[in-house]
């Protein structure tokens, strides 16, 4: 349990270190989507939500079928929503024409 | 027995696979010429990883789980394709989503575990709900006041930062006591409800222009929570995700709090809705230049170089397919036009860029303000379309002006100043600005559409002088 603790620490540090660098290198021209890029890899999160309404609990099974479901649909409307859009515009910058070759 | 860790490997490396592919997808959105590259990775890895979730073994019923992920597209899908001036409410509830999503999972696992937490995952426990139903409500709350169903003007009253942390203090301390007494589960609606309430207060101050920072913020507490979520389940994958968004909604909170020369700590601590400058001193009205469509059109023709700032007022009045017009129309006549674009311009982060490239306008000509600020002295004019202090040269050379030191386009320094504005109103900051009144700047009066509408048309069809 420390130790597992101890690794998921390393892992968000590195992860945030990652995130700073990659992020950073972003032209402001695409923060709007990044920003929804972002919040659709977010809703990654309904993983937990699929695990929490599938699995069989002991005891609370019911409230934990509820939650989870409804987490599933919420994580999963970013997820379509969130590609979705960020591909629309994506779709739509684009380089002046004659210039290039 | 002996097929329970294959699938168990099977599952794992899915999730190792998708954190690569989320990885690369944001280092591949750095350049719009990959980006949509990048969309894709993030689609091959999330479908990847739930795939592989769903192989899990302790999973026994797929009813609930097929049903929801049917219903979560059916309302993903029309929240994909709203207009892209919607972008920005669009954006909030998305984060809502997400935070309800976090936090409905944290408290489920709260009570499945209870009385038995141990004292570091009660600790990320609470963070993960606080966080998640403060942003929760916050973002319904931005929501509504970007689409205007919630008035927009900041509401604010005495002692109310007070109020705000207050609450937040209490919640912390709440959720304190039950990092050491799990066993007091009665606590715990308590770390979900006040929090629920000061995501509803944080954002009654909070007014239009201070919309990007705050949006950013929330997207920063949305990665946070569901970060913290990954504690909660000791799950890498959800980490990471978490710790990427988290980092993302954290730089642009960083560069929009920059933007406005608010120090990050005075926009982490609810001071968003700054004390409001006091009522605008009466202001003399000063004289200023005014011009028509014609006029307008005849100086735009003989520049060579003008650069266009659009902001805010260019999206209320949805312009930007004009602002196209007046564009090819400039080009056709080689007059070199460029965008300058201020960071906190729009309601969101990038929120301008977005609109004019919907417009098709290519993004070459999109420049930010560090780029652009420069070329000022050598342009010819500089047209302003429904922007307002992000122009205002007050915040350079008056210390007294509320907005000093905020970095600002330095259009006043153009040959030619034309402001397309619909009134004398001052803007946002209730500030007055002296951009207006300079020798060299025309104000162009009326509705933004209609006013670049009528130079076009000047431009085009005229031909000539008739």
């Amino acid at each position: 349990m420390k130790l597992d603790l101890l690794t998921s620490l390393y892992v968000f540090m590195l992860a945030a270190f990652i995130g700073f660098e990659v992020i950073r290198r972003v032209s402001p021209l695409l923060h709007t989507p990044l920003m929804s890029l972002t919040n659709a890899l977010d809703a990654i999160a309904v993983v937990g939500a699929i695990i929490l309404a599938g699995v069989v609990h002991e005891r609370h099974a019911l409230l934990a079928k509820i939650l989870g479901t409804i987490a599933i649909v919420a994580a999963t409307s970013n997820i379509v929503g969130g590609f979705l859009i960020t591909d629309r515009m994506l779709k739509m910058f684009k380089a002046s024409g004659p210039k290039k070759p | 027995m002996t097929n329970l860790p294959n699938t168990d490997i099977i599952i794992e490396t899915t999730y190792l696979i998708a954190t690569a592919l989320f990885i690369l997808a944001l280092k591949w959105l750095s350049s719009p010429t990959t980006a949509r590259r990048g969309v894709f990775a993030g689609e091959l890895g999330m479908l990847l990883a739930v795939a592989g979730t769903l192989l899990n073994r302790e999973i026994v019923e797929y009813k609930w789980i097929a049903i929801a992920l049917v219903l979560g597209a059916v309302i993903g899908v029309p929240l994909g394709e709203v207009a892209m001036t919607a972008v920005p409410q669009r954006t909030a509830l998305s984060h809502a989503f997400g935070a309800l999503c976090v936090t409905l999972v944290g408290t489920a696992e709260f009570y499945l575990r209870a009385p038995n937490v141990p004292p570091f995952l009660m600790a990320v426990l609470s963070m993960e709900v606080i966080l998640g139903s403060l942003t929760f409500t916050g973002s319904l709350m931005a929501a509504g006041k970007l689409q205007e169903v919630l008035p927009q003007r900041p509401i604010t009253y005495k002692g109310q930062n007070f109020v705000n942390l207050g609450l937040l203090g209490i919640a912390i301390i709440v959720a304190g006591v039950l990092v050491a007494h799990p066993e007091k589960m009665y606590l715990f609606p308590a770390i979900v409800g006040i929090p629920l309430l000061f995501g509803v207060m944080m954002i009654i101050p909070i007014g239009g222009a201070d919309m990007p920072t705050v949006i950013s913020l929330l997207n920063s507490y949305a990665g946070l929570s569901a970060a913290a979520m990954g504690f909660v389940l000791d799950s890498k994958l959800l980490i990471i995700a978490g710790a990427l968004d988290g980092a993302s909604g954290f730089i642009l909170s960083v560069n929009m709090s920059k933007a406005m020369n608010r120090s990050f700590s005075n926009v982490l601590f609810g001071a968003f809705g700054q004390e409001q400058a006091g009522p605008a001193a009466a202001q003399q009205a000063r004289p200023v230049k005014s011009a028509t469509p014609e006029e307008a059109a005849a100086i735009l023709a003989a520049a060579n170089k003008v650069v266009i700032v659009p902001g805010y007022g260019m999206a209320v009045a949805q312009a930007q397919h004009k602002v196209r017009e007046l564009y090819d129309a400039l080009t056709k006549r080689g007059v070199d036009v460029k965008f300058g674009i201020h960071p906190v311009a729009g309601r969101m982060p990038g929120h301008m860029n977005v609109l004019l490239a919907e417009a098709d306008i290519p993004y070459d000509k999109l420049l930010d303000m560090d780029e652009i600020n420069g070329d000022f002295p050598q342009t010819d004019v500089a047209l302003v379309i429904g922007a307002n202090d992000v122009t205002n040269p007050a915040a350079r050379t008056e210390a007294s002006s509320p907005i000093f030191g905020m970095p600002i386009l330095d259009v006043d320094k153009a040959r030619t100043v034309m402001v397309i504005k619909r009134s004398m109103a001052a803007g946002f900051a209730g500030i007055d600005n002296p951009l207006y009144y300079l020798d060299h700047t025309l104000m162009l009066f009326g509705d933004a559409k209609s006013f670049v509408g009528n130079i076009v048309r000047e431009l085009t069809g005229g031909g000539g002088h008739g």
